[in-house]
């Protein structure tokens, strides 16, 4: 009935859609069933379960059920996960329990891409391509220790989806920076002290891009606050063969110091800033972009995050925010992250 | 073969054991809110409840008219002159521009009348009758509500038509009488006897001759206020109400080219607005403050200027002779306070139109024990009782605001209360739920959606016919528009709770309306369904340690 009343009046100035909601909760009951996110499902698999010893509001636990979630439902339930050492790991499998709902192997801190690689490579051996393979990690995993494999599962383009699930630190072992944490942020090893607190400004390491230099058939970043985008990206993955990358923004209420209520805030946030471009990539080449809806200064994202307190507190350091406020609208200019194609073309 | 997996030395166990929700300091819990709209309707409609229904077009529109004419049973009506505070508290208000809760309204007020809705009857007779005393908005209101009680209900009337000044003050290019009859007649088809041309003179007398248990009266106030104006023999002097009271019965008026009309309320307007579809050439409204302070709603104004209406602010009548009307020009004080300044102008007229306001009369009450009378209304408890048990009173002869959505929310109350004291007991008001204020919400949540404007006819078929000059919005505005609610405070079932917990703490009791519940064992109180919730209706409360 939704759809109908759509095309009916698809010619007027004012199309009937599905405000209250549009295109941004979870589920709408305006909408088809088969339109609303795998997340609204009361039969949505919950790859991962209920008692995992996250903290409270932990955007990779909810990156994470996000990510296999819709995966399992792209391969009608034939998925098989690699997870690296981290959190996601240590809080899902205290010996003996498991919070997985999905067959699932830990790997090492630094070879998750490897086996995951191996894992497809037996599979395909077996004649079993039927059954599709995730491999994930922290970015810790990803983009630093893990990273030589990484390269080498995305050069031989091996039939592998993997997902890193950015919380831009290494949270397990106790907040120390990895090569994706941000300029400015406080760390246990980057402290706020001296000329240039926190992190240092660099150039990091910009997985997504390096990814897409590899020419991968498939390159998109997401972040925990717009699942139906998230999903999408997970689903079109799945749909594809040889080595893919999604990068999924998870904010860690422990490690960046925010409220745990704020996990969802804060990565809305960091897409309307201009700091995270949310974007996918086809053999290398950017084709879409999720516009900005409201633009936002990057201080009301720094703000409510401990780990960002030196620039606002007794010695305020507007010259840093500047810069950070630079990096975001650089990325709205090289991504057009702004302005035209309205709302209604972002997302699904 | 081990049934265990190699090298592991304790069964392998599911996370499902271990109960997190321990963790908790604070819990989500669901709730309730008052959305503004509905705190600010004085017919007290729910209003975020009936937009629900009708979001989902087609086969919901009937059943938002039925959960509209619990409250209301004149919507057509309402949705057309209702002054919608409901709209000034609206939410969306605050976003980009509030939902036209009016315009659907009447949308499906429309729909009612055109397809035909009933409505229901409701209670058991109980074998109690009840006299209600005026047939405008707020007598209905409580003939419909009472006789939905149970209650045999006579409405009397002294005019020959009813509505009241539904009929006899708004003027059909607001509200024509078709609908207006359709809502009325379907009042009456539940079994309301009207009585017309009945004027009440003595209300204990009626109430015993007719063997009634109580009484409501709503007589309205019909009497224009005069204002002394020094005036020749031959000017023609005419007061507001009877002049648009004497249009409804069929007078033509003679009011010349020239018309000036002495008030700054909305029954200035209409009867300008009136005076030019009469065929005056000049209409001009005399008010002694400014376009500011002036009572009438701005859309009148706007409306009335539209269709040539002149205005002349901060001037009084001194006097009236030979076709000439001397104006006396005044300034606000500090207190904002008229005050004459000498300085006079004349302004030719061939009428002079007095819309002052009107006074009750309550003449059926005299010599009736209890009744107190203030500022020429009559005083009553929070139950609508007057000081004489059993007789109720309600809309404009009580002090309230003057409007037909006053009246009609009286008659709702004064309907509960006299169908508790018929059974000898007290209606207990439900307690009224948090408001659910601006803050509460998480609107990133809402689409962009501006307002579906209601067609208007044009000024020029507007200054020489009596025509609707507001047309309704249509099949598809109406949805559009009804969806543009942000159901304040209460679930829509959009499932954000359930997809946005970390935990899987959030279980989804079923299809959508069937709601969410909180799965203690593992909540671990992160609030983030609180804050994810888009219309806020979900809270956190600490746990008790
Ligand atoms: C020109 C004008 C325009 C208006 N426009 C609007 C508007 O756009 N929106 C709005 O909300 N409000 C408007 N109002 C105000 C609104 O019409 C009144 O507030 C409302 O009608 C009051 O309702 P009521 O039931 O109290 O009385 P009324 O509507 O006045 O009805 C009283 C009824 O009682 C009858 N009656 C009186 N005495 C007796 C008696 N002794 N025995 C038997 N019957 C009796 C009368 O004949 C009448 O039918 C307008 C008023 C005027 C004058
Ligand atoms: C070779 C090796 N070095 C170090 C560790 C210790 N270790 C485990 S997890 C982790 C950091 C994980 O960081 P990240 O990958 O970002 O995941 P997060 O915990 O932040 O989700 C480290 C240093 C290890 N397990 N193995
Ligand atoms: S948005 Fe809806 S519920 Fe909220 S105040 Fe407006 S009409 Fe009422
Ligand atoms: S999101 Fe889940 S864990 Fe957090 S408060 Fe709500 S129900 Fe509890
Ligand atoms: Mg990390």
């Amino acid at each position: 009935m939704a759809e109908h009343a759509e095309t009916e009046t698809g010619e007027r100035d004012q199309r009937v859609r599905f405000y209250q909601v549009g295109s941004h909760v979870v589920g709408n009951r305006l909408l088809d069933p088969e339109q609303r996110t795998v997340q609204a499902r009361m039969d949505r698999s919950n790859t991962l379960t209920s008692g995992h010893r996250a903290c409270r509001g932990c955007g990779e636990a909810l990156g994470a059920r996000y990510v296999l979630d819709a995966a399992m439902r792209a391969s009608e339930g034939k998925l098989v996960a690699a997870n690296a050492t981290g959190c996601l790991e240590v809080f899902s499998t205290p010996f003996p329990e498991s919070s997985w709902q999905l067959p699932w192997i830990h790997s090492l801190f630094g070879n998750a891409p490897a086996v995951a690689s191996g894992v497809a490579a037996a599979l395909r051996a077996k004649g079993r391509e039927d059954v599709r393979v995730v491999g994930q990690g922290g970015d810790g995993g990803t983009v630093d220790i893990g990273f030589g494999c990484l390269s080498g599962m995305f050069e031989r383009n091996d039939d592998v989806l993997y997902v890193c699930y950015d919380n831009e630190a290494y949270m397990n072992t106790g907040v120390q920076r990895s090569g994706a944490t941000p300029p400015a942020a406080r760390t246990a090893n980057t402290k706020p002290i001296g000329e240039h607190p926190g992190n240092a400004f660099g150039q990091g390491k910009d997985m997504p891009r390096i990814a897409m230099a590899h020419g991968i058939p498939y390159v998109a970043t997401a972040t925990v606050s717009e699942p139906h985008d998230l999903e999408r990206k997970v689903e079109t993955a799945i749909g594809l063969r040889g080595a893919r990358y999604i990068h999924v923004f998870v904010p860690c209420p422990l490690g960046w110091g925010a409220e745990p209520r704020d996990t969802i805030k804060l990565a809305r946030l960091v897409k309307e800033t201009g700091l995270f471009p949310v974007f996918e990539a086809i053999d290398g080449e950017v084709t879409g972009v999720s516009k900005i809806r409201r633009r936002t200064p990057v201080e009301e994202y720094l703000r409510p995050q401990r780990r960002y307190a030196h620039l606002f507190g007794e010695h305020p350091r507007p010259d840093i925010v500047e810069r950070l406020q630079a990096i975001a609208d650089r990325n709205i200019r090289e991504y057009g992250l702004f302005g035209d194609g309205s709302e209604e073309e972002v997302g699904w | 073969m081990s049934a265990k997996p190699y090298a592991i030395t304790l069964d392998v166990g599911s996370s499902l054991a271990n109960k997190t929700g321990s963790w908790r300091e604070e819990r989500a819990v669901y709730v309730d809110r008052m959305p503004p709209c509905n705190d600010a309707c004085p017919a007290g409609e729910n209003i975020q409840a009936w937009l629900y229904e009708a979001e989902e077009g087609e086969g919901g529109y009937e059943r938002a008219w039925r959960k509209l004419v619990e409250d209301n049973p004149l919507p057509a009506v309402m949705g057309r002159v209702c002054y919608h505070p409901c709209e000034t508290a609206c939410n969306r208000g605050q976003l980009d521009e509030a939902v036209g809760i009016h315009s659907v309204e009447r949308f499906l007020g429309d729909e009612a009348i055109k397809r035909g809705w009933q409505l229901e009857r409701g209670a058991e007779p109980s074998g109690k009758r009840v006299l209600v005393v005026g047939a405008g908005p707020s007598g209905l209101s409580a003939a419909y509500h009472l006789t939905r009680l149970g209650h045999a209900v006579t409405i009397r009337d002294a005019g020959p038509m009813a509505g009241g000044m539904m009929r006899f003050g708004i003027p059909r290019y607001r509200l024509p009488r078709d609908v207006l009859e359709a809502e009325i007649q379907r009042i009456l088809d539940l079994g309301v006897e009207l009585e017309l041309n009945h004027k009440v003179e003595d209300v204990l007398e009626a109430m015993r001759e007719g063997g009634f248990d109580a009484a409501f009266l709503a007589v309205g106030a019909h009497i224009g206020r005069r204002a002394y104006v020094p005036a020749g023999e031959a000017e023609r002097i005419v007061d507001a109400v009877s002049l648009l009271e004497g249009l409804e019965e069929g007078e033509k008026p003679l009011l010349g080219r020239r018309v000036a009309v002495y008030g700054g309320g909305d029954t200035a307007m209409d009867a300008a607005r009136t005076a030019r579809r009469l065929g005056a050439t000049d209409a001009v409204v005399i008010y002694r403050r400014t376009r500011e302070r002036m009572p009438a709603h701005d859309f009148e104004v706007a409306e009335a200027e539209e269709e040539g209406v002149m205005m002349r602010w901060l001037s009084t009548v001194k006097h009236f002779e030979d076709g000439k009307l001397l104006l006396e020009r005044m300034e606000l004080d500090e207190g904002g306070f008229p005050q004459p300044t000498g300085e006079t102008e004349e302004l030719e007229a061939d009428s002079l139109v007095l819309a002052l306001g009107q006074e009750a009369d309550l003449s059926l009450l005299d010599g009736v024990p209890g009744i107190e009378v203030a500022d020429g209304v009559v005083e009553v408890g929070p139950n609508m009782m007057t000081g004489h048990a059993g007789v109720f009173a309600g809309g404009d002869m009580v002090p309230a605001e003057r409007t037909v959505t006053v009246g009609v929310g009286h008659g709702k109350r004064a309907a509960r209360h006299i169908d508790a004291w018929l059974r000898g007991d007290e209606h207990e008001p439900p307690l009224r739920h948090e408001l659910a204020g601006f803050d509460l919400l998480n609107t990133w949540y809402y689409s962009e959606a501006p307002r579906a404007e209601q067609p208007r006819l044009e000024a020029v078929r507007r200054a020489s016919s009596f025509d609707e000059v507001v047309g309704g919005l249509d099949e598809s505005n109406a949805l559009f528009e009804a969806r543009r609610c942000l159901s304040c405070g209460n679930c829509f079932s959009c499932d954000n709770c359930y997809g946005v917990c970390p935990d899987n703490a959030v279980i989804k009791l079923g299809a959508p309306g069937e709601r969410y519940e909180i799965d203690l064992d593992f909540c671990k109180g992160c609030g983030l369904c609180v804050a994810e919730c888009p219309c806020g209706a979900i809270e956190m409360v600490p746990e008790e340690t």
